[in-house]
């Protein structure tokens, strides 16, 4: 049994709250250079020199890529053989108001859906836990902006739609978006569980790294044919035109049940961000 | 491509030159509102109540920026989403707003309002606040402070880079970009 205070569990969240929003990871950074040198569009082209000019600002003067700064949502593999010292979900919170405070971030959570009054401190952070093995905690921050996380659909497909109507869905989706959710777009699939399953699962897959592949060679296959039908639709940079709509398609699948086919796709724009760190 | 500069306020008759696709760069006085600051301002309208600004002539970026740093003038400022704000758009048209800077689609409610009273629809780049925070010289708050982000701020831009998305006579560069773009490769396509 390892013992972790849970006040370093406070600086940790802090810290990489203020990093994500500031950090583009290399590999996003590396698909916006990829698609520029090969966009064959005009506007597509100055708007991508623009986004990279933007991140590079960004890092270098350590202020935020965007400023929808988002909704924090941490993702905690928590080792079986740790013991916290300290509450678990009071030391993230509190690592999410300092992080928000000290990093001058946009504070854009309202403390009721209906009533929308503004908590402040852009707490409550959204919070999932895995128990994994080990002594060990990995804490990923991916602050999520609301542009693209409300062009975001569900569906319960039939068994019989197979993967035609997973492919149909997801086109769909990223076409009923448009330009709204900020394109070039991350899109992350979910597809299997249950209703609420799918979300997650569809959440977790902008968690990888769009230069890892899903390791079942049948779903690397459908992430790529997909990234090529989503950028043959033309919605381009911004919805100006352009063959650089998605800049990738990261899919997670899982065991459903006999009558089910769920589907879950959550967009990410080219804003696409997060950061872990192990204790 | 040449860039139209535009000085604000900006009257009908320039806002009626542009067209859909013209690329700008916007110098003047700005101010913000999004959804909160939306709400209150058609709530004032319906009870025949004075605005907090004069939106005649005048330009609003649909905008909540993050909070200024010791020295800086403003956060990262870039648009948000425009949808949302298509419920209160067209009265606050009708008041006499001739544009509005944003990114995404808008309704047909929106379009008619601004073929109706001349206004013209901006696209600023999203998810480019960093960059775009640069062309803001002032930045005042001069309504609803308690909305935080959500306040309505008096803006100073300088060479502000925006797109024209749909012109004041419904032309909508959504539609025509793309389908110009799918034209070029199926030409591309046939001549190969």
């Amino acid at each position: 049994m390892r013992n972790i205070d849970a006040q370093l569990i406070t600086q940790t969240v802090k810290r990489l709250c203020i990093e994500a929003n500031c950090q583009l990871p290399s590999d996003i950074k590396a698909r916006i250079d990829k698609a520029l040198c090969a966009e064959p569009w005009e506007y597509a082209r100055g708007i991508l020199e623009q986004i990279t000019e933007n991140y590079r600002i960004a890092e270098n003067q350590n202020v935020p890529i965007c400023q929808d700064t988002g909704v924090a949502c941490v993702f905690l593999k928590i080792g079986q053989d740790v013991h916290i010292n300290g509450n678990l979900e009071d030391a993230v919170n509190e690592g999410v108001r300092q992080g928000y405070g000290e990093g001058y971030l946009r504070k854009s959570v309202v403390r009721d859906p209906l009533d929308r009054i503004n908590t402040g401190d852009n707490t409550p952070a959204m919070i999932y836990c895995e128990l994994v093995n080990g002594d060990q905690i990995e804490i990923t921050v991916a602050p999520k902006g609301f542009g693209s996380e409300n062009m975001s659909q569900i569906k319960m497909l039939r068994p019989s739609d197979g993967v035609e109507g997973v492919k149909a869905f997801v086109q769909k989706v990223v076409e009923d978006a448009g330009p709204n959710p900020c394109p070039p777009i991350v899109v992350g699939v979910g597809i299997g569980g249950t209703f609420d399953k799918a979300a997650y699962l569809a959440k977790k897959a902008l968690l990888r790294p769009t230069d890892v592949a899903n390791e079942n060679p049948f779903y690397a296959n459908l992430e790529q044919e997909l990234l090529s039908l989503i950028n043959a639709s033309g919605i381009g940079a911004q919805g100006f035109g352009g063959q650089t709509t998605a800049l990738a398609v990261n899919i997670e699948a899982y065991p459903t049940h006999i009558a089910g086919l769920p589907v879950a796709v959550n967009i990410n724009c080219h804003v696409t961000r997060h950061k872990t760190e192990v204790l | 491509m040449n860039n139209i500069r535009i000085t604000t306020p900006l009257t009908k008759e320039a806002a009626r030159a542009l067209r859909a696709g013209d690329c700008c760069l916007i110098s003047g006085v700005i101010y913000t509102a999004r959804d909160a600051a939306h709400k209150r301002l058609c709530e004032l309208i319906a009870q025949k109540q004075p605005l907090p600004l004069d939106v005649e002539n005048n330009i609003l970026y649909f905008v909540g920026p993050t909070p200024a740093k010791p020295g800086s003038v403003i956060g990262s400022a870039g648009p948000t989403t425009s949808y949302r704000m298509d419920a209160y758009s067209p009265a606050l048209i009708q008041k006499g707003l001739t544009g509005m800077i944003g990114k995404g689609k808008r309704g047909p409610e929106v379009v008619r309002a601004m073929q109706a009273h001349s206004a013209v629809y901006f696209g600023a780049i999203g998810g480019c606040g960093a960059l775009l925070s640069q062309c803001i010289k002032e930045s005042q708050t001069i309504a609803y402070e308690d909305l935080g982000a959500e306040a309505i701020y008096r803006l100073v831009v300088e060479d502000f880079p925006v797109v024209v998305i749909i012109d004041s006579y419904g032309n909508n560069l959504y539609e025509d970009g793309q389908r110009r773009y799918l034209d070029s490769i199926n030409k591309q396509q046939r001549t190969s």
